[in-house]
């Protein structure tokens, strides 16, 4: 990163991002739109999300809820008759989105920093500790409806309460330092 | 013998446990030693990616690392694992500048990595190194005239790492005839259970799991055979039940994977098969076959 990132365009900034510079390629056949699990629910399709990505509307793309429906199914990515590769371009530009401070109107956001948050500390996803964290920073009254279930995975063995300690948990720590250091992307 | 480098991923350990204890149950009967990995981190799963993608290759290129070093296949049972580390492994190949990022993240922990691991998904280790022939000759409990909807999933195989195919797969359905069982036409067999939604918009993933075990049930299976992946298993077993109080769908179907029911027709019993850790009981559904004594196994199996 230096300060040719000023005048890198939108575009720029998705193609240098690892499994996304085939973006070019699109020939906005909207397989990918067809195909996708969770389409309806998404304020643009994804064939329109690279649409926006190439016109440089990063403001209404990435405010929007797009991408953050996406759940890796990989239909568009299987079907892609350009193998551009599209969820793979979806996880950039939530990472684009995240990096940049914006607040698109969902709470997937912030399951994922809460998850990658359990990988750093933890070394692994401490899945109670996760959700538990989760649920206090979103909706605390929503835990309380999550206490059958919660219960239900103790009972089947399911749910340990402590993590595990993970001796490489320092090692991935340095890992993801290092690759800070070197610029993000 | 054959032997395996196991990466059993995060969920196993807490969610996915009967899965992960069915898979170590019938390694031994199959002739597989599973290796576990020693001091193993998260793969990153798909969020990492979404809040790093390039961090996110970083912490990936740690097990590829590690598992290079034991010189063995590396084995996951997740599919969220096994399509993570697929992508890192092609990438760290195909994106040299990514690659020398990761070559120095890696060498401050004094790891390298040199490209050579191979990744594989456990189901196809069961279908390829095993076989529909080579479970059929073990079978000691044949599970005849069980209707099974198997359902394969998402990322086991997609984006495609060319074996089973993605749109209609069939290994799963392939083996769970080799038990005896009757797989049922499942045309939504490798749809999307929104697992990585469930927590975060949950809506949105019931609905897909609602579909999914509609689908199973309108072709008439008494149970879902799933993938050994545990998010899979945990949509479909233990989110039933939000699905039942949201669309008094009154579904009351087992869920097992596929080494759990490849443990019963191996003749391990209900606690072996793991099947205690399943939140929908499948034990009304399997007591005839338990009640049966397990036939001996044929001194020589000709059709092997």
């Amino acid at each position: 990163m230096g300060d040719s990132v000023q005048t890198t365009t939108f575009l720029d900034e998705v193609a240098s991002l690892p499994a996304c510079d085939k973006i070019n390629e699109c020939i906005q056949c909207g397989v990918c739109s067809g195909s996708c699990t969770t389409a309806t629910h998404w304020e643009y399709t994804p064939r329109k999300v690279i649409a926006l990505v190439r016109a440089g509307m990063k403001d209404e793309l990435l405010k929007s809820n797009s991408i953050w429906f996406c759940v890796s199914c990989y239909l568009c990515t299987a079907r892609c008759p350009r193998d551009i590769k599209p969820a793979s371009i979806m996880h950039g530009l939530e990472s684009i989105a995240l990096k940049e401070g914006y607040k698109p109107p969902t709470k997937t956001t912030t399951m994922y920093r809460t998850f990658s948050d359990s990988i750093v500390n933890n070394g692994r996803v401490y899945e109670f500790g996760f959700m538990f964290k989760y649920y206090l920073k979103t909706n605390p009254f929503a835990a309380i409806k999550m206490i059958p279930m919660a219960l239900s995975l103790l009972t089947h063995k399911r749910m340990p309460l402590f993590a595990k300690k993970v001796k490489g948990t320092a090692d991935l720590k340095t890992i993801i330092n290092k690759l800070s250091a070197g610029g993000g992307r | 013998m054959r032997y395996y480098t196991y990466y059993p991923g995060c969920s196993m350990e807490a969610t996915g446990a009967p899965v992960e204890e069915s898979i170590k149950a019938i390694a031994k009967p199959l002739d597989m030693e599973l290796i576990e990995l020693e001091d193993w981190t998260c793969c990153g799963s798909s969020p990492f990616s979404g809040v790093d993608k390039v961090k996110a290759i970083g912490i990936t290129a740690r097990v590829l690392a590690q598992a290079e070093k034991t010189g063995l296949d590396l084995v996951t049972p997740c599919s969220s694992c096994y399509t993570i580390l697929q992508e890192a492994n092609d990438l760290i190949k195909e994106d040299h500048k990514l690659a020398e990022k990761v070559r120095e993240a890696l060498s401050a922990v004094g790891l390298t990595y040199n490209g050579t691991v191979k990744v594989r998904h456990i189901v196809e280790v069961l279908f390829n190194d095993i076989g529909p022939k080579g479970l059929a000759a073990k079978v000691v409990r044949p599970l005849t005239g069980l209707k099974v909807a198997c359902y394969h999933g998402c990322q086991q195989v997609r984006p495609s790492y060319g074996h089973d195919d993605s749109e209609l797969p069939d290994w799963l359905d392939q083996m769970a005839k080799s038990l005896g069982a009757d797989p049922v036409d499942f045309p939504l067999k490798a749809r999307c259970c929104g697992s990585s939604l469930v927590i975060s918009e949950s809506d949105v993933a019931i609905e897909l799991i609602n579909k999914l075990l509609q689908n199973a049930r309108d072709h008439d299976a008494q149970c879902m055979v799933t993938t050994t992946c545990p998010l899979c298993h945990t949509a479909l077993d233990v989110y039933q039940s939000a699905v039942n109080s949201k669309y008094k769908a009154g579904f009351k179907m087992p869920v097992l994977a596929i080494t759990q029911l490849i443990a019963v027709a191996l003749g391990l019993d209900y606690k072996q098969a793991a099947l205690p850790g399943n939140v929908v009981s499948p034990k009304k559904l399997l007591a005839p076959y338990f009640a049966s004594k397990p036939q001996a196994v044929p001194a020589e199996t000709p059709t092997a």
